[in-house]
C-alpha cells in the first residue's frame, strides 16, 4: 500500500520572535521541507497615506519617521525630496550634505540592527549585544543634531531643521575612528564561522530574474547580481559628489546578502568622511518663504516676514498641481513617494513605495523547497520592517 | 531640475504604437508620463518589458481617486530600467461605475500584491488577477479606505469628557490661489 502525500499546514506567527514584528506565514509542509509559504500582512496597518492627505505637507515629516521607524532619516529625506520636486525647489548644498550624513549614519545603524537580529535568530544572542552598543553611539549622534535617538523628524522642505552642534563632526569622527575595528571584530566572528556559513550559503536564494520579477530592490537585488543602487542611477541630495562602490553578490543567497550589508556599512563609512571633510558653509534651508519659516530675527524687523509665517503656520505650503515620484535608496530598498497635489495646501494622494513590501513579495520564492528552520534566515535576510509593509 | 527632452524616445515609442489609445502623454518635473486607455494597458506594459526599452522592474502600481471627477480613478503604474537607468510612469484610468482593470500579473508577477492592495484600499478590481482579496485590512472590512469620499474618522473612546472631532477638519483644506472655495 503507498503512502499517501500527506502536507501539514503550520502557522508562524503573528507572535514569533524570529519574524521581526507581527508577520504571520501560513506554511505548508512536507515532512520539514516547505511546499508553499503564504505571507499575511497587514497587522500593522495604520492607514498613514490616508492620514496624510488630511495633513499640510509640513504636518507629515513626523508622520513619516514612523513608516520605516529604523531609518527614519531615509524616509524623512524621500517625503522631502518628493516634495522638493513638486515644489521645483533646490536645497542649499549644506543641507544636502548633512542629508547624506545623517543618512549614512542611519544605515549603519540600520544595519547593525539586521545583523543583531540575525545573530538572535541563529543563536548568536551575543552579536546583538556588539550591535547595540555601536548603533547607540549612532543614536547619540542623532540626538544631537534632532534631540531624539529615533523619529528625529529633523529634515524639512527645503532643508533641515538647524545647523549641526560643534560638537557633532568631531563625535562622528571618533565613532568612525573605531568602527571598522568593530567590523573586523564582526566579520572576524561570522564570516568564516562554520555554522554561520552553513546557516547561509545557498539557503534563501533569488535568482536575479525572480529579483526583477518581483521588484525586488535594495540589497536583496544586489545579492542576486544587480547592481542597482538608486544613489547612483538617478543621483539625489548630491551623491553624485561621493565616491562609493556599490557591493553586489553573484549567487543570491543570505550569505551574499550578508557580505553585501557588511560592505554597505564600510561604503556608508566612507561617504560620510567625504561629506564631513567637504562639507560647505552657508544655509541649511532655502530662502524661499513661501516654503521655509523666516528666521526668528526677521520677525521683529519686517511686516513681511511675520505674514509669511502665519500663512506657513496657519495654511502651509501650496505646491503646484501635478504629480511626482522620488525614490531614496533606504537600507532596505528603494523608498519612494508618489505625490499628487491639486494645488491645495494638503496633498490628494501620498503613496509611499516600501522596498520591504516588495521584498517580502519575494519570500514564498525563496523558501519554497527549503527547509523549515530556514525560513527564518530567508526573513532575517531580507530585513524585513513590519512598520515599512503594512504602513 | 531638469528633466529628458519631451516626448522621450520611449513616448514617442507608444504613442506611435498604441496610436488613439495613448490618451496622454507628458512630462512634469522629469518625470516621463504616458496614460494608456485601460484595455491595451497590459499590453503597454508587456512592450515596454521587452527589448529595447527593457523596463524589467514593476517598482510601485497603486492608484488614486479623482473624486468627484470623471473618469474616477487612475491606477499608476512605475517602471523602472535598472539596465538603462530610466523612469516611465504609466498610468490608466477607470470610471467610477466600473473600477475594473486588466491585471499586470502576467507581466508582472510583482503586481500581485500591489493589485490586492489597490483592490483593498480603493475598491478598483483587476481582471484576471490570480486572488484578489484584502490584503492590509481585515476581511470582513466594509469599504474600501483610501477613496476620497470614505471619511476619516476618530476611533471611539470611552474616557469621560471626551469632545469628538472630525480629524478632516483639524486642518481645512486651502484651495490654491484663483481658485474659489
Amino acid at each position: 500500500m503507498a503512502l499517501a502525500r500527506e502536507t501539514l499546514t503550520i502557522n508562524m506567527g503573528p507572535q514569533h520572535p524570529s519574524t521581526h514584528g507581527v508577520l504571520r506565514l501560513v506554511l505548508e509542509l512536507e515532512g520539514e521541507v516547505i511546499v508553499s509559504c503564504q505571507p499575511v500582512i497587514g497587522y500593522l496597518h495604520t492607514g498613514i497615506e490616508k492620514e496624510m492627505e488630511h495633513r499640510t505637507y509640513h504636518q507629515n515629516i513626523p508622520l513619516v519617521d514612523r513608516i520605516e521607524y529604523l531609518s527614519s532619516y531615509h524616509e524623512e529625506l524621500a517625503y522631502c525630496t518628493a516634495v522638493e520636486k513638486l515644489l521645483g525647489l533646490s536645497v542649499p548644498k549644506r543641507a544636502q550634505y548633512i542629508r547624506v550624513i545623517l543618512c549614512e549614519l542611519n544605515r549603519i545603524a540600520s544595519h547593525l540592527v539586521w545583523l543583531g537580529t540575525t545573530g538572535i535568530d541563529l543563536n548568536v544572542s551575543s552579536l546583538l549585544m556588539y550591535c547595540f552598543r555601536d548603533r547607540e553611539r549612532i543614536l547619540e549622534l542623532s540626538e544631537m543634531v534632532s534631540g531624539q535617538r529615533m523619529m528625529p523628524g529633523y529634515f524639512r522642505i527645503g532643508g533641515v531643521a538647524a545647523d549641526l552642534p560643534e560638537a557633532f563632526a568631531p563625535a562622528v569622527r571618533r565613532f568612525l575612528d573605531e568602527f571598522p575595528r568593530r567590523l573586523d571584530e564582526y566579520e572576524a566572528m561570522l564570516t568564516d564561522n562554520l555554522i554561520w556559513r552553513r546557516r547561509h550559503e545557498g539557503v534563501a536564494v533569488l535568482s536575479r530574474e525572480d529579483a526583477l520579477r518581483y521588484g525586488v530592490t535594495g540589497p536583496t537585488l544586489r545579492a542576486s547580481g544587480i547592481a542597482y543602487d538608486v544613489r547612483k542611477a538617478f543621483p539625489y541630495s548630491s551623491y553624485e559628489d561621493f565616491e562609493f562602490d556599490v557591493p553586489t553578490g553573484e549567487r543570491g543567497d543570505a550569505y551574499d546578502r550578508y557580505r553585501v550589508r557588511m560592505e554597505e556599512m564600510r561604503q556608508a563609512r566612507r561617504i560620510v568622511l567625504q561629506a564631513l571633510d567637504r562639507l560647505p558653509g552657508g544655509p541649511v534651508i532655502t530662502d524661499d518663504r513661501k516654503v521655509a519659516l523666516p528666521p526668528r530675527g526677521e520677525l521683529v524687523r519686517s511686516m513681511e516676514a511675520v505674514i509669511h509665517q502665519f500663512k506657513l503656520v496657519s495654511e502651509g505650503i501650496h505646491p503646484p498641481k501635478g504629480e511626482v515620484y522620488a525614490a531614496v535608496e533606504s537600507p532596505r530598498g528603494e523608498k519612494g513617494y508618489y505625490i499628487v497635489s491639486d494645488g491645495s495646501n494638503r496633498p490628494v494622494r501620498v503613496r509611499v513605495r516600501a522596498p520591504s513590501f516588495s521584498n517580502l513579495q519575494a519570500l514564498p520564492s525563496m523558501v519554497r523547497g527549503g527547509m523549515l528552520a530556514d525560513v527564518v534566515v530567508a526573513i532575517a535576510s531580507i530585513d524585513i520592517v513590519l512598520g515599512d509593509v503594512d504602513r | 531640475m531638469s528633466g529628458p527632452a519631451f516626448p522621450t524616445p520611449v513616448q514617442a515609442f507608444l504613442a506611435d504604437r498604441f496610436g488613439e489609445d495613448v490618451l496622454e502623454a507628458h512630462a512634469f518635473r522629469g518625470d516621463a508620463t504616458v496614460v494608456v486607455r485601460r484595455e491595451r494597458v497590459v499590453e503597454a506594459l508587456r512592450a515596454l518589458r521587452e527589448d529595447p526599452w527593457r523596463f524589467e522592474m514593476l517598482v510601485d502600481l497603486t492608484a488614486w481617486d479623482r473624486f468627484p471627477a470623471e473618469p474616477r480613478f487612475e491606477v499608476v503604474y512605475h517602471l523602472l530600467s535598472p539596465s538603462r537607468g530610466e523612469r516611465l510612469r504609466v498610468k490608466t484610468r477607470a470610471p467610477g461605475d466600473d473600477p475594473t482593470v486588466p491585471s499586470a500579473v502576467a507581466v508582472f508577477p510583482g503586481a500581485n500584491w500591489f493589485e490586492r492592495e489597490v483592490w483593498d484600499l480603493f475598491g478598483v478590481r483587476f481582471e484576471g488577477h490570480p486572488n484578489l482579496v484584502r490584503i492590509l485590512m481585515p476581511d470582513d472590512w466594509e469599504g474600501h479606505p483610501l477613496r476620497r469620499d470614505y471619511p476619516l474618522t476618530e476611533e471611539p473612546v470611552e474616557f469621560r469628557g471626551h469632545v469628538p472631532k472630525v480629524p478632516s477638519e483639524i486642518v481645512p483644506r486651502v484651495p490654491p490661489p484663483g481658485e474659489g472655495p
